[in-house]
């Protein structure tokens, strides 16, 4: 069982976990509904490495993983802060 | 007449523990140390079992337990290989498999006659061509069908436990490079784990000195899977290990491979490695007189050993010149044994000739041809006579669990045999596996991998790199001898020939990977171990093409069979009480799943359901009832930014919510559906309590928690609900009840008017009470933390007895909240009802600005309703079940999403989807029972009791 690094608890199996998709922008309340959308049905299922949202679930920790998608390996976690500080768009 | 060779030889047996045994109804003995096949082999026995489709008989081939020729039926355990059963005391009666009559005589084994009309597919095409056809061949194949017999009425296994391992180092294998990385890695002062297939006598493990007592060591054990991060199973007869490694060590060894030629499965053929195994941990003369085939140097050096034991060696044939056998030759044939180079193994025959499957026969001779670059077709040459054939027709290596974790096998024409490739981190190879096939180079090569392992696990910076791979002694490619009669096998276990190979592949099924499904070469009990290199070869040949470019088929866990229970185990199913559950139980309730927690459904008898029910229903119309809604679910929000936040999230405003006020929540996806309600409660301006459905309430705490990971407002969020317990006092004389009680709070109705919540004591207790209208009458839900729960209840229901106050259930409530026409999340709505369908526009105030799903919701209105939910009532004594559907014009216009018979509305009442032209009152509407019946209902307006609230407001 693959082990994931979460940035509260550290090293825990796989199963701890939650998934829950890329890492985007939310449109602004009032956008169209065609970009609503599009931000909820329509994934850019990107092959290769990807900002992930990630949840531990026994202590309701959300957090961020960068992960390869071809390889299934999980390049780094981050706790969201750092990810902010990445200088990447906040989500 | 015994095959028993004196010690030395036979290092795994204790010879003064003679262990007897009945193999197919008749009385064996052999020693603690033998598996049953070594026993059986000492005595004589050369049919073990009998063979998949042909019925052919089998006997030892591998002696590894990996092979599917010597599986056997242990009582009423069937697939049990028998060259792997350690024997002992008292064993079950061991019998052979697929056989009708007996084991030695098959009735059935005329089936092998018909080779020729059953090629590979022809499953395909004799037993589907008619219908109705399949029916009829199945019964008969069921028969016939199959190797062990399972019954199903006798008594199962207690249930086993599975267990967590973790180590430092894991070495998988004990032979010679195993021991050695498992000694250096405890050496190293690493964790170590060992971890082999065979049962303790043949490892010898336990003689003095062989391992320091700190590596654990698991003998028959099998590792079935290696999975990501270095997860293994490990499978023993009653556990199933799970082991976390830190570095694993694979030194799984190689397995030998077979040489393919007509007759290569009979009893007495068998790997010039199980020859060895025989004599050197069993004492048993594997035969009288041998002839060794080989194609590599490890075979000669067997026919070696072979003649120290005192077996008779006929010939030697050695596909590979005079001058590739080497110095070994010299010394056969200075013993006087005639070894003939350039030649392979064309024919066995056996006792019997055509008739041999039949009788209890093994092999009687061997005719080898003249092969090589100068005999494109095999010159067949001298028919020599002999009992045992020793082949070897070079070693494949045993790397399925590198496999497992993404390794790959790819052929190495320099090295002419598979190389592992891709060995992923964290696992490294020793000995045979890697290519150290002789036993000082695998020795060392184990202590190198068990000392980089120990050293990468403890996190110091092992010494040097591993150094490549050996260079494999000289071997050819697995030997393939066509004969024009066939029955030259390929794969033992499914009984495929090189015929099938080569029909398959006209048939049109030239990837490997399809070959292997449409022959099933390599699906048997061996899963390829002993046929995928010949498999690879023969396709190779009939397409013309290089063997590497076939490539191999994908090796999956498990390794081999793994057993049902121990990856069952044991099941634990978990539950949840609430505090009150102990009351429920001795007042009578029946009790009823809600999710993982335990609910009253109602509290009476079974038989007395409908009537406990009415009578509920009728104590909180007409008097005062007690729920327990412990279940319930509760978020607590606080914070500056806690209503704006709520605000942002429900499609309700709560930003000018008044202290003190309660509120109804309805909380969307972002797809507009409705996916979770409840009641928000303003403690303070900056502290609310929100209450959510008992199923819905984690998934809704995660979305909020997810939502203000972005938002980032200035708010704490807590998941609450096991910490508070809950019960809705209700009916006309709750408040009369509640003033028996001490309490700071004032009820009366003009201190806290209907939908307020008060916190304050009730009895000493700290409550919150709400004033909520979920079943329509004067009713107070009081929440207490949970150790208060159990009090709560009792002093409610101390207080409650002169107002002849009855408990009511889950059932109860239904009913009251469905006379009151109040949605139920996932019962009256699906994953798709967005607020507007549902009636619950009044949740939706056009002045938000901003909730989830506002987007979906506003372009679902826009767009045009589509169904709506109404009241119905109809004639008649049974409701409709839910789910019904509801016809217009004879298609499907929605469904019953709940009904039942209500005393205070005098008949079936119910909400139901219609179609949005038949949703005004009055409207006619027709519902499909299951039993396909038409029946008819009218729209009534909700709430069908108590149309002006004035109830639940007193």
């Amino acid at each position: 069982m693959k082990i994931m690094t979460c940035p509260l608890n550290g090293p825990r199996n796989i199963s701890e976990f939650v998934c829950a998709g890329e890492v985007k922008p939310l449109p602004a309340p009032d956008a169209a509904p065609e970009i609503w959308a599009r931000h909820t049905y329509i994934e850019a299922n990107t092959a290769g490495v990807v900002f992930e949202w990630w949840l531990h679930a026994p202590s309701a920790y959300w957090f961020i993983a960068e992960r390869d998608t071809r390889t299934d390996r999980i390049v780094r976690t981050m706790s969201v802060d750092a990810f902010n500080a990445l200088g990447k768009a906040a989500p | 007449m015994s095959d028993r060779l004196p010690p030395p030889y036979g290092s795994a047996l204790v010879r003064d523990r003679p262990i007897d045994f009945t193999f197919e109804g008749r009385r064996f003995s052999g020693y603690l140390g033998d598996t049953v096949a070594s026993a059986l082999w000492a005595a004589g026995v050369r049919t073990l079992s009998r063979s998949f489709k042909y019925k052919r008989p089998r006997g030892i081939l591998s002696a590894t337990g990996f092979d599917g020729g010597a599986l056997v039926q242990v009582g009423d355990e069937p697939n049990v290989p028998a060259d792997r059963l350690a024997l002992a005391p008292g064993m079950p009666p061991v019998s052979g498999q697929n056989y009708s009559g007996s084991l030695a005589h098959d009735r059935g084994a005329w089936v092998g006659w018909f080779g020729r009309f059953m090629p590979v597919g022809f499953y395909y095409r004799t037993f589907f061509r008619s219908p109705g056809g399949w029916p009829f061949y199945e019964r008969i194949i069921r028969r016939r069908a199959g190797l062990g017999r399972l019954t199903p009425s006798h008594a199962h296994p207690p249930r086993t436990d599975k267990q967590y391992l973790f180590c430092d180092v894991c070495v998988i294998g004990a032979g010679p490079a195993g021991l050695a990385a498992a000694q250096a890695a405890a050496d190293a002062g690493a964790e170590v784990i060992l971890v082999d297939a065979l049962p303790d006598a043949p490892l010898g493990l336990r003689s003095a000195g062989k391992l320091p007592d700190r590596v654990r060591v698991l003998t028959s054990a099998i590792a079935q899977g290696l999975y990501a991060d270095n997860w293994l199973a490990i499978e023993t007869e009653q556990r199933l290990y799970k082991l976390r490694g830190t570095q694993i060590v694979i030194a799984t060894g190689t397995f030998e491979q077979p040489m393919v030629f007509r007759n290569n499965d009979l009893p007495g053929v068998m790997f010039c490695s199980a020859a060895m195994r025989l004599v050197s941990l069993y004492g048993v003369r594997p035969g009288r007189r041998a002839v060794v085939c080989v194609n590599n140097g490890d075979g000669l050096e067997a026919a070696l050993r072979l003649l120290d034991a005192g077996v008779e060696l006929a010939a030697v044939a050695d596909i590979r010149s005079a001058a590739e056998s080497g110095p070994v030759r010299q010394q056969l044939v200075s013993r006087g044994v005639e070894v003939l180079n350039g030649y392979a193994p064309y024919e066995a025959t056996a006792y019997g000739g055509p008739l041999s499957s039949f009788v209890n026969g093994g092999l009687t001779a061997i005719r080898l041809a003249r092969v090589g670059a100068d005999h494109p077709h095999p010159l067949p040459g001298p028919t020599i006579a002999c009992d045992l054939l020793c082949m070897s027709g070079g070693f494949a290596p045993n790397a399925a669990l590198a496999c497992h974790a993404g390794a790959r096998l790819a052929y190495s024409p320099a090295q002419q045999r598979l190389a592992v490739v891709d060995l992923p981190a964290g696992i490294e190879l020793a000995g045979s596996v890697r290519g150290a096939m002789e036993v000082d180079t695998a020795v060392a090569d184990g202590r190198a991998a068990g000392a980089r392992a120990a050293a990468l696990a403890m996190g110091t910076p092992p010494s040097s790199a591993r150094a490549p791979e050996p260079p494999t002694g000289g071997s050819r490619d697995v030997p393939v001898v066509p004969h024009a009669s066939g029955k030259a096998f390929v794969d033992f276990d499914e009984d495929l020939t090189v015929a099938d190979i080569e029909n398959g592949i006209a048939d049109g099924f030239t990837h490997l990977e399809l070959l292997k499904r449409y022959s099933t070469a390599g699906m048997g009990p061996s899963q390829g171990k002993f046929s995928a290199s010949g498999t690879v070869r023969v396709a190779a040949e009939t397409l013309g093409v290089a063997a590497e470019e076939l490539g191999t088929t994908t090796l999956r866990p498990p390794f081999t069979g793994a057993r049902f229970r121990l990856l069952a185990g044991r099941g634990f199913s978990p539950y949840r009480y609430t505090a009150m559950h102990r009351r429920h139980i001795e007042l009578g309730a029946q009790m009823m799943n809600a999710g993982l927690w335990y609910r009253p459904a109602y509290y009476g008898k079974p038989e007395e359901q409908v009537e406990a029910i009415r009578r509920e229903v009728h104590a909180v119309r007409n008097g005062v009832g007690l729920i327990d809604v412990s279940t319930l679910g509760g978020i607590e929000v606080g914070g500056p930014d806690a209503a704006a936040f709520i605000s942002r999230i429900y499609t309700t405003p709560h930003l000018k919510q008044p202290v003190g006020r309660t509120r109804y929540v309805l909380l969307c996806d972002e797809g507009g559906a409705i996916v979770d309600d409840g009641v928000a409660c303003r403690l303070g301006e900056n502290r609310f309590y929100l209450t959510a459905t008992t199923s819905a309430v984690d998934q809704t705490y995660r979305k909020m928690l997810w939502l203000n990971a972005q938002w980032r407002m200035k708010i704490d969020i807590v998941n609450v609900t096991a910490a508070f317990s809950a019960v809705n006092i209700a009916g006309p004389k709750a408040r009369e009840v509640l003033a028996r009680i001490p309490c700071d709070i004032d009820l009366s109705a003009q201190a806290f008017p209907y939908l307020d919540v008060r916190v304050g004591t009730l009895g000493g207790l700290p409550v919150r009470m709400l004033r909520v209208g979920f079943v329509g009458e004067l009713g107070y839900e009081i929440h207490v933390p949970t150790p208060y729960g159990l009090a709560l209840w009792d002093l409610l229901t101390e207080a409650g007895r002169a107002s002849n106050m009855a408990p009511f259930g889950v059932e109860a409530q239904r009913v009251l909240r469905l006379e009151k026409g109040h949605v139920i999340v996932g019962q009256d709505t699906d994953g798709l009802t967005h607020p507007f369908e549902a009636g619950l526009d009044f949740a939706v105030p056009k002045s938000k600005t901003e909730y989830v799903g506002m987007a979906a919701v506003k372009a679902q209105v826009a767009r045009g309703i589509t169904r709506r939910l109404v009241g119905f009532k109809m004639a008649g004594a049974t409701p409709p079940p839910e789910c019904c559907l509801v016809l217009r014009d004879g298609r499907i216009a929605g469904r019953v999403t709940s009904a039942a018979h209500s005393d205070a509305c005098g008949g079936i009442i119910g909400l139901a989807y219609v179609a949005p032209e038949d949703s005004a009152i009055g409207s006619p509407i027709t519902i499909k029972l299951p039993d396909g019946h038409l029946v008819n209902a009218h729209v009534v307006p909700i709430p069908f009791y108590d149309p002006d609230h004035a109830r639940q407001a007193l």
